[in-house]
This record gives structure tokens, C-alpha cells and sequence, in this order.
């Protein structure tokens, strides 16, 4: 008898949209329990193989069945650095859930929920001391800590190896603490798993900007063995439309960062945001959910995404989108920006006002023939154009890698797009240099950072094991 | 935490700092900058570093007092510690092949243009500085600027210190007599910059203007410190400040824009001003 999939509890839109808690509560025990007894435990295990770390994903929840979240907990740590990172934002609708067996007939397993709910209980219990694996003497640096970077460093620190982690921000943790929101990610979450890298032993250098503060050849002569990059991505990219240089049109990246990393909603922070009444997201990826939900709780009256493609093809997750139009965005889709517009007196043009946001021309979508990446073409309706009300708009469409490595790294090779390129495991044109994460792939989830940090770490031990 | 070895007052709003922060101490070459933050909740700004010794490790800054941020780093006092300090950012400031040049400096950015004159000045250059103050009570680094410079053109506002009149006027004089520059480096307030670059564009005179926008993080992420470069065939680029500046070909610069997008916080930034005074006004009473 396969009982309905639990739902995890949520807080109400309506509250929600105001505030910057946590919109999905998690489990409760019962509830995890009655998720867990769900899974069949089958034995070809097809959700192991669509999960970017092969967790031993029947083995964490046997541990639940009994309702032992600590073993559950070990378990996980086998695979993952980050279980209650992941068990919130990895697109599980398309890895592990999606290859579940009981999703043939019925709803898939809630993989991802029992992760977050196994990763929370020992959060929540745990005051146990974790016992640092003694050293083996090697030095191995890693650049940037966001999710890449942190698990490589988590996977060596446990192998004996002697870590440091070299931080730009002022913070550790990467896009995970300036880029997802507090509401999708607390930073309580990723502040505990940094202690528990702290706790075993990894160091954790901030304001150090890698290409400028120190370069990999000085990492190399200060005694480090390998090196691995996992610095993100980099610069945001802009339509190349008119307007976007009006005060009021921002990137994604510095609206999230203003907000997530500086504070800005937070009335004691000193860093300043512009909201407006209303606001336009350009793109359709979770970067884009994300700045759209975040500008709502800031206070904005309406909130648009602009996507020139349909829903089919929006690439944010399901949930998040779900999310997004439960608390109010309106999705302005089949929809591209042509221009944006700012005001302009012309009998003063000492007017304080000059070079605000006040609208961005528009003009709807069809779609035509699939592109090469078989997703179909949006084309212009001609005569369809239209103007958008607005103060604030938001870039939310990509980033291109960050140059400051490549240029001051010798032998570094970097693809046409500026991508590092790597090997088979996930080693760069440079010896002893490993890199992983958005750096290489350009902007991709944290759940492939993830795994390119775990391979890496591998390939690392395997050169420094002697 | 980043310590504060020295602390000097230089004119009633503009402080000289010395922070030790060795790591960047070690890079750091005129034309470059730092982002600080002076406490927990504070915000990350950008300075240009004023200069540097390798040796003491120590990294200078010259700030003007002029919003929340920069009134909390007038309170920290020496011994005191900065929450963070990272760098050294940006492009230093292209120096090869420069036998003679001209460092336009205007109000607190003459503390910038002071250590990229220095710096040209110790290579062997001939270095001619155009500096201007709004008048001589605001006049800081003038002994600096003699021993670093051929020439010293003083020029103020209301003629309190050498020439009455703003640095274009001697600039133009000078290029007016035939004299040309291997490169004229302006230094300053956006709209100095642009009048500067306005000035040297009829005799063609390289110019390079050193851009001081809004920006967060400083390493190439946020994209808040983008400005547009015109080239001369009309078409615009984007580029930002932070790794691809901060100088830049003067000619190709879009100050009206840059102009522009440095007022985005106005209202906020001069609120939370007043804020940061009355919070010390109070704890002096």
C-alpha cells in the first residue's frame, strides 16, 4: 500500500511575502517518518546514479524508516560536505527524485525533504565535537568557498590533508550567502556547515582575493602541494538594450548581494537598495525567482518576471516558480525588453529625477524553431511592442567567468566563453591545478559544484597520496 | 581585524590613515584601491590606496568625510582596528614607457594622484602636477607634491593658494604653447575628470581618468561599478571599474552616465549622514 507523498509544511504566501524566513518548514518526525516508509528500497537504485554525488540514497532513509536521523546523518556525510544545503537547493525534480522507482506509477520519494529533515535533527542535536582526521602533512589550497570549494576542502580535511580556504567576500560561503536568499537558504544553515569545516581543521582565510592578493604561483611557493579553483561565477551580463544605465536597473547579482550578503533590508545595515513600487525581473532561472521574491518582501507593490520564452521552457525549478506565483509575481512570459526608459525633463536638465527608471518597452514572443540546443527560438511579434510601468529592473540574465585568475595565472587555459577547462578529473592545463564549479561551467546549480569539488578533491588525493 | 597605525588630520574633513595589512601592502602599486568595511554592520567601500611600505607592511588611505561610512572611519581612532580591508583591487596605473607626464589633481583626489606622481616621479619621468583645492585652508599633501613633481601648478577657487581658477586653466596654457604629454592623468570629482578630458581633446592629448564608482565587492561579481566606454566609431562598451579600471582612456569615457549612476544613493547615503552624526553628536553630549 503506497501512501500519498507528504507534502513538507510551508509558511502562508500571504505572511511569507512580507517577510524573509524561511518559506519551506521542513518535516516534522511524523512526517519524515511517513515519507521515509515510502521508499521501497529497491534494489537497482536508480535514484544513486541521477544524483551528481551518488548518495547512498536507500541507505540514509533505511535510517529514517527507524527513525534514527543521526545514522541517517553519518550516511549522508559519507557523500556530502553540505546535506542541509542540498537537501534545500538541489533541483532533486530532476536528479534523483526523477529517476525514483515509485515515480513510475505514483509520486516520487521526497528525497530532498528527508535529506533537509536528517541534516536539521543533527543540526538541532548535535553539541558532539568533531574529531579532526590527524594530518598527513600535505598543504593543498582551495580558492573561493561557496559549494564547490567547501566540499573539496570537507572531502581532503577528512582525507589528513592540511586545508586552507582562500576567500574573497568578507564571509565564507560564496553565492551560497550572496546569492540564494534567506528565505530559500537561512545563513544559519551555511554558517553551520562552515564551523563544521572550521571544527575539523579547515582554515579559513577571508579578504583574500586570489589573481590579486596572492597569485596560485605565490599559493604554490608558500608550500602548497595542489591547488583547487572553485571561484564562481563572474561579471553579470546585460541585454545590450538601451537605458540599461539608469539609476534603477541592476544585476541580479548586486541586487541579492546588496541584500543577501550586506543586509540591506535590515535597517541597522549601512548598505543602501533601491526598491520602488515596481519592479521587472529579466530572465526565467532561479536566480531570477529569487531577486523577484526577494524585491517583493523589500516592499515592492508589483513584481514582474520577464521571460521571452513560455513556462514550458523556464528554467527556474518548479517549486521556486510554484513559490513565486503563490506570493504574487506576475510572469510576464513569451516577453523581451527592447529598451529602457528613464526620465528626462528637458526644460530642467538639472532635475535631481534625470536618468531614473520609468519604464522599459517590451515586445511579445511566439516561439519558432528549436535552437540548437533543441529549445525554440523566440521570435518578435511585429507590432506587438508595449511599455512596462516601472522603477527598479533587474538583470537576471547569466554571468560570464571572473577574469582575475586566468590573467594571472601562467599556463591556465580558459574555453572561448572564459571558462577553465578541465579534464576527465577535473584537472586544468596547469599542473597541480584543479579547478570546479561555475569557474568551469559558467552559471550551474550548487549540487554540480558539489560533485566537481568532490571529484576534484579525489583526483587531488590520488596525486598527493603518495 | 586590520589595525590603524597612523591617523592624521590633513584638513578639517580629509584623514590620513595607515592600516596594517601586510598582504596587500606587498602588491599594492599606485592606481590601485581597497574595499574596507569598519564594522560588522557596515557597509564595503572603496578607496584608492594613497600609498604603501612593503617593509612595515602598512597600506595608506585619504578619505574625505562625506557620508555614514566614511564619519564611522573618522571615529576609529590609532591603535584602533578596521573590521576588513582587502586588496590590493584594480589595475595599477600604466607606467611603462612614460617620460613625461601630467598629474591633474583635484580636492581630496589629489591624495590619489599624489602616490601615481610619486610613482612616475621615482622612475625617472617628468612629471608636471596641476593640482587644485577649493581654497588653502583644504590644501593637503603640498610638500608631497613639490618633492614629487618638476613642475607645481597651485591652483584655487577663490586664489587663497597660488592661482585663482580651476587646473583646466594652466592645462590649457600649456598645451595652447605646443608642449605635449606622453599622458595627462586626471584625478578626481567625475565632473573635474570630464572638463580635464574636455580641455586635452582638441590637441589630442592622451588622456587617462582614474573612475571612482559605486561598488560592492570589488573582485569582478556585483556588476554595480559598470560604466560605458564609446568608442569612436559610436559603439558602447561595458565595462567595470573594478577589473577592468579603474583608469581609463578619457576620450572614450561616458561622464554624463558616470555622473549619473554615482547620485543612485543620494537620498539614502545623505540621511544615513546625518544618522552616523547625530549617533556621535549624542554619545559626546
Amino acid at each position: 500500500m503506497i501512501t500519498p507523498r507528504n507534502e513538507m509544511p510551508v509558511q502562508d504566501p500571504k505572511l511569507r511575502a512580507h517577510n524573509f524566513n524561511e518559506v519551506a518548514l521542513g518535516y516534522t518526525a511524523e512526517l519524515a517518518l511517513a515519507e521515509a516508509n515510502r521508499c521501497l528500497c529497491c534494489k537497482n537504485m536508480p535514484c544513486v546514479a541521477a544524483c551528481p554525488v551518488n548518495i547512498d540514497i536507500p541507505g540514509f532513509i533505511k535510517f529514517l524508516k527507524t527513525g534514527d536521523t543521526e545514522g541517517a546523518y553519518k550516511k549522508l556525510t559519507e557523500y556530502s560536505s553540505l546535506p542541509a544545503v542540498c537537501g534545500r537547493v538541489c533541483p532533486q525534480e530532476t536528479q534523483c527524485e526523477s529517476k525514483c522507482t515509485l515515480g513510475i506509477k505514483f509520486k516520487p520519494v521526497a528525497i530532498g525533504r528527508l535529506e533537509r529533515y536528517a541534516a536539521d535533527a543533527h543540526n538541532a542535536a548535535s553539541s558532539e565535537p568533531v574529531n579532526p582526521t590527524p594530518k598527513n602533512g600535505h598543504k593543498v589550497a582551495v580558492i573561493g568557498s561557496g559549494p564547490s570549494g567547501l566540499t573539496c576542502a570537507g572531502d581532503l580535511v577528512k582525507k589528513g590533508y592540511d586545508v586552507t580556504i582562500f576567500e574573497a567576500l568578507h564571509i565564507p560561503g560564496g553565492v551560497l550567502v550572496y546569492g540564494i536568499p534567506e528565505f530559500r537558504l537561512p545563513k544559519s544553515v551555511v554558517r553551520k556547515e562552515v564551523d563544521t569545516l572550521s571544527a575539523l581543521g579547515v582554515d579559513i582565510q577571508c579578504n583574500a582575493v586570489i589573481g590579486k592578493t596572492l597569485t596560485i604561483d605565490e599559493i604554490f611557493e608558500a608550500g602548497y602541494e595542489a591547488v583547487f579553483v572553485g571561484s564562481g561565477a563572474g561579471l553579470p551580463s546585460f541585454m545590450n538594450i538601451p537605458g540599461e544605465s539608469y539609476r534603477g536597473v541592476y544585476s541580479a547579482n548586486e541586487f541579492l548581494t546588496r541584500v543577501n550578503l550586506m543586509k540591506a533590508f535590515d535597517k541597522d545595515a549601512d548598505t543602501p537598495i533601491n526598491v520602488g513600487r515596481r519592479v521587472a525581473v529579466i530572465g526565467g532561472g532561479n536566480v531570477a525567482m529569487d531577486a523577484a521574491r526577494t524585491a517583493l518582501r523589500l516592499g515592492a507593490e508589483k513584481v514582474y518576471i520577464v521571460y521571452r520564452r513560455s513556462m514550458d521552457e523556464l528554467p527556474a525549478r518548479r517549486e521556486e516558480v510554484e513559490h513565486a506565483e503563490e506570493e504574487g509575481i506576475e510572469f510576464n512570459l513569451l516577453t523581451a525588453p527592447t529598451e529602457i526608459l528613464g526620465y528626462n525633463n528637458k526644460d530642467n536638465p538639472r532635475d535631481p529625477k534625470n536618468g531614473d527608471v520609468i519604464g522599459m518597452r517590451c515586445i511579445k514572443m511566439e516561439l519558432g524553431e528549436p535552437d540548437a540546443n533543441g529549445r525554440r527560438r523566440p521570435v518578435p511579434i511585429e507590432g506587438s511592442e508595449y511599455i512596462m510601468d516601472l522603477e527598479i529592473v533587474i538583470m537576471a540574465i547569466g554571468t560570464s567567468p571572473n577574469p582575475l585568475i586566468k590573467n594571472t595565472t601562467k599556463g591556465l587555459e580558459v574555453n572561448r566563453k572564459g571558462g577553465i577547462i578541465i579534464d576527465e578529473n577535473a584537472m586544468t592545463s596547469r599542473e597541480r591545478v584543479y579547478a570546479g564549479g561555475d569557474a568551469v561551467t559558467g552559471a550551474a546549480t550548487v549540487i554540480s559544484a558539489m560533485g566537481a569539488g568532490k571529484l576534484a578533491a579525489k583526483s587531488i588525493h590520488e596525486l598527493l597520496k603518495g | 581585524m586590520y589595525k590603524i597605525v597612523k591617523k592624521e588630520r590633513l584638513n578639517p574633513t580629509v584623514t590620513f590613515m595607515s592600516v596594517y595589512a601586510p598582504l596587500v601592502a606587498k602588491k599594492a602599486e599606485p592606481g590601485q584601491f581597497i574595499i574596507l568595511r569598519v564594522d560588522e554592520k557596515g557597509e564595503r567601500i572603496p578607496l584608492t590606496i594613497a600609498g604603501y611600505d612593503r617593509e612595515a607592511g602598512t597600506v595608506d588611505i585619504i578619505f574625505q568625510v562625506v557620508g555614514a561610512t566614511t564619519e564611522k572611519l573618522n571615529h576609529k581612532s590609532e591603535g584602533e582596528s578596521i573590521e576588513d580591508f582587502v586588496g590590493p583591487l584594480g589595475k595599477a596605473t600604466e607606467t611603462e614607457g612614460i617620460k613625461k607626464v601630467a598629474i591633474v589633481g583635484g580636492g581630496v583626489g589629489s591624495a590619489i594622484a599624489y602616490p601615481v606622481a610619486k610613482k612616475f616621479h621615482d622612475i625617472g619621468a617628468e612629471v608636471t602636477a596641476i593640482v587644485g583645492f577649493r581654497s588653502k585652508d583644504l590644501v593637503i599633501l603640498e610638500k608631497e607634491f613639490a618633492n614629487a613633481s618638476d613642475r607645481f601648478i597651485k591652483m584655487s577657487d577663490d586664489g587663497s593658494w597660488g592661482e585663482k581658477g580651476l587646473v583646466t586653466a594652466p592645462l590649457k596654457d600649456i598645451l595652447d604653447s605646443g608642449e605635449r604629454f606622453d599622458v595627462v592623468i586626471a584625478i578626481g570629482p567625475i565632473i573635474m575628470m570630464k572638463f580635464v578630458t574636455l580641455t586635452t581633446k582638441p590637441y589630442n592629448q592622451k588622456t587617462v581618468v582614474s573612475m571612482n564608482p559605486i561598488m560592492i565587492d570589488g573582485t569582478g561579481m556585483c556588476g554595480g561599478c559598470r560604466l560605458t566606454l564609446i568608442e569612436p566609431d559610436g559603439t558602447k562598451i561595458t565595462k567595470f571599474a573594478c577589473v577592468d579600471g579603474p583608469d581609463f582612456d578619457a576620450f572614450l569615457v561616458d561622464f554624463d552616465e558616470a555622473m549619473n549612476r554615482s547620485r543612485q544613493y543620494f537620498d539614502f547615503e545623505r540621511r544615513a549622514y546625518e544618522k552616523a552624526c547625530n549617533l556621535f553628536n549624542k554619545e559626546i553630549k
